[in-house]
């Protein structure tokens, strides 16, 4: 069982994205082995009201079972509550909010409480690293990056809240990871799309040094082919068990328990 | 086959305490994506001793030397470009005239000097007295002077291109880093340029764009510093051409790009 939880759907405003449709994504995880997906509205990221884009998320996901809503939450906004209630209603295996995208402080009062609606209602929250390379992005995408400080300050801000950071690299995930308590940092999965594999072998030095129960298979696709995330598991030497908690485990015994 | 037209390797003299380790994981990866040949460079010291993309005539000496080892060692796996600084002409000169003589298969410019620069010209003149390609680092979409390396983009490494329209250029790894809308755009009318699909970038739509921009018969396979990255365009592409052109991709093209008896096959 391969589930990826790093998947969007819907076009991208900065190139063109080929794939960006329900059944693309079906195709790709097809092809690559990919059993069940989190899907992500990504238009919604760069709307001024990205909960707007959850009706159709859900709607689109609504007959495929392989396929998982992760809907936006916006906690500038009014609203937000209800769509999280709505998230747990349904079902959602996650909520998101890309702060920085939306203009919020990553730290602030909003995701604060943000996170600590989310612990208790038992919805892990996820939040994007960043989408493209800084050094390719669009003249005009001026969004931070999510700094790992917010990351730290919102793991502590709420003992229930859950995370689930994609696109982060090792430095990153090793400033949070030692930069937290055993405790905190057991709150905290990370999806392995932006960690490097050989030869610099980051990915295999974090299963080694963080734990493997830590990571979650995930792709960024459609804006980053799917074969990487394959392609660097398959390069490890992992054995059946660990390659099965990074692929889906560490969603059933881990976050999801 | 495949070559890998874009690898690197670590020697004793650099900053890596883990240059062993990093080299045989290269291979070991390599081997099992794999890779018949990686073509590969030394930047110097790797910034131990000189910076890693300007580096000395000494710290190229002692990399390009380390990589002839490699040569030697692995003479079915491995060949080298041999990295040059051009600021330093005569030595530039010497030394490609030195590591071609030994085995090396091309030549590697970083970033030390301008892609449109005249110092440029006759390291290129040679290279096309020795019939040799030119791999040239490139930042995809240079808008601005980065620390620490005098980059060059696609528009620059075209400059360069047309001025040496007998020698055959290699644009450094396409998915590097940068907007590489901007690169594909420029190349169109190079046809001296190839494109090398290495970079940790594996970015949806950007290998359908190369083959686009520049058709299957300019495109290289590689990986750089990611090999699991080079492995999945490898796997995507398999999707997306036919057998026939994989296999350009993947060998043939490098072999008509680079000398004659550079690989054992072709």
């Amino acid at each position: 069982m391969r589930i990826d939880v790093n998947t969007f759907l819907g076009a991208y405003p900065y190139r063109r994205v080929p794939g960006t449709s329900r059944d693309a994504l079906l195709d790709a995880m097809a092809r690559t082995g990919v059993d069940a997906a989190w899907v992500s509205h990504l238009p919604s990221l760069f709307w001024r009201q990205p909960m707007e884009g959850n009706a159709w998320l859900h709607e689109t996901v609504a007959r495929e079972p392989r396929l998982k809503a992760v809907p936006a939450l916006h906690p500038g906004l009014r609203g937000w509550d209800v769509a999280l209630r709505e998230a747990a209603d349904r079902g959602a295996p996650a909520v998101r909010c890309d702060p920085t995208y939306y203009g919020l402080d990553p730290a602030g009062p909003e995701m604060r409480a943000l996170a600590a609606a989310c612990g208790a209602a038992r919805r892990p929250l996820m939040m994007a690293v960043r989408l493209e390379d800084a050094r390719q992005r669009h003249p005009n995408d001026h969004a931070p990056e999510l700094p790992a400080a917010a990351v730290r300050a919102l793991i502590r801000s709420d003992a229930g809240v859950r995370l689930v950071i994609t696109h982060a690299d090792r430095g990153f995930i090793e400033e949070v990871h030692f930069g937290s308590t055993p405790e905190e940092a057991g709150r905290v999965w990370w999806d392995v799309s932006w960690i490097w594999g050989p030869p610099e072998d980051h990915l295999a030095t974090l299963l080694d040094t963080i734990g493997v129960d830590r990571f979650l298979f995930g792709t960024g696709q459609p804006l980053r082919i799917p074969e990487a995330g394959v392609a660097k598991l398959d390069l490890l030497d992992l054995g059946t068990e660990r390659r099965a908690a990074i692929e889906s485990g560490n969603i059933t015994r881990g976050l999801l328990a | 086959m495949l070559i890998d037209v874009h690898a690197h390797f670590y020697h004793a003299r650099t900053p890596r305490a883990d240059w062993r380790e990093c080299n045989a994981s290269r291979l070991a990866a390599g081997r099992t994506i794999g890779i018949t040949i990686h073509v590969a460079s030394v930047l110097g010291s790797w910034g131990r001793t000189s910076p890693i993309y300007f580096p000395s005539p000494r710290d190229l000496e002692d990399g390009n030397d380390a990589l002839l080892a490699l040569q030697r060692e692995y003479p079915r796996s491995i060949r080298g470009y041999v990295t040059v600084n051009p600021n330093y002409t005569d030595h530039a000169r010497t030394e490609i005239a030195r590591c071609l003589d030994t085995g090396m298969v091309g030549i590697k410019l970083a970033a030390s000097r301008r892609a449109t620069d005249p110092l440029l010209d006759p390291i290129c003149a040679l290279a096309r007295e020795r019939g040799v390609p030119v791999l040239q680092h490139v930042w995809q979409h240079r808008r601005r002077d980065w620390p620490g390396q005098e980059a060059s983009d696609g528009a620059e490494l075209a400059t360069l291109a047309a001025r040496h329209p007998k020698v055959q250029f290699i644009l450094a790894h396409i998915g590097g880093g940068g907007d590489w809308q901007h690169s594909l755009a420029v190349l169109r009318a190079v046809p001296n340029v190839s494109v090398d699909l290495s970079g940790s970038g594996v970015d949806g739509g950007m290998l359908e764009a190369c083959l686009d921009a520049v058709g299957v018969e300019r495109l290289l396979w590689g990986t750089d510093l990611t090999m699991d990255t080079g492995w999945a365009k490898l796997r995507y592409l398999e999707r997306l051409l036919s057998p026939a052109d994989l296999e350009l991709v993947m060998w043939k093209n490098a072999a008509r790009v680079f000398p004659r008896g550079a690989f054992h096959a072709d």
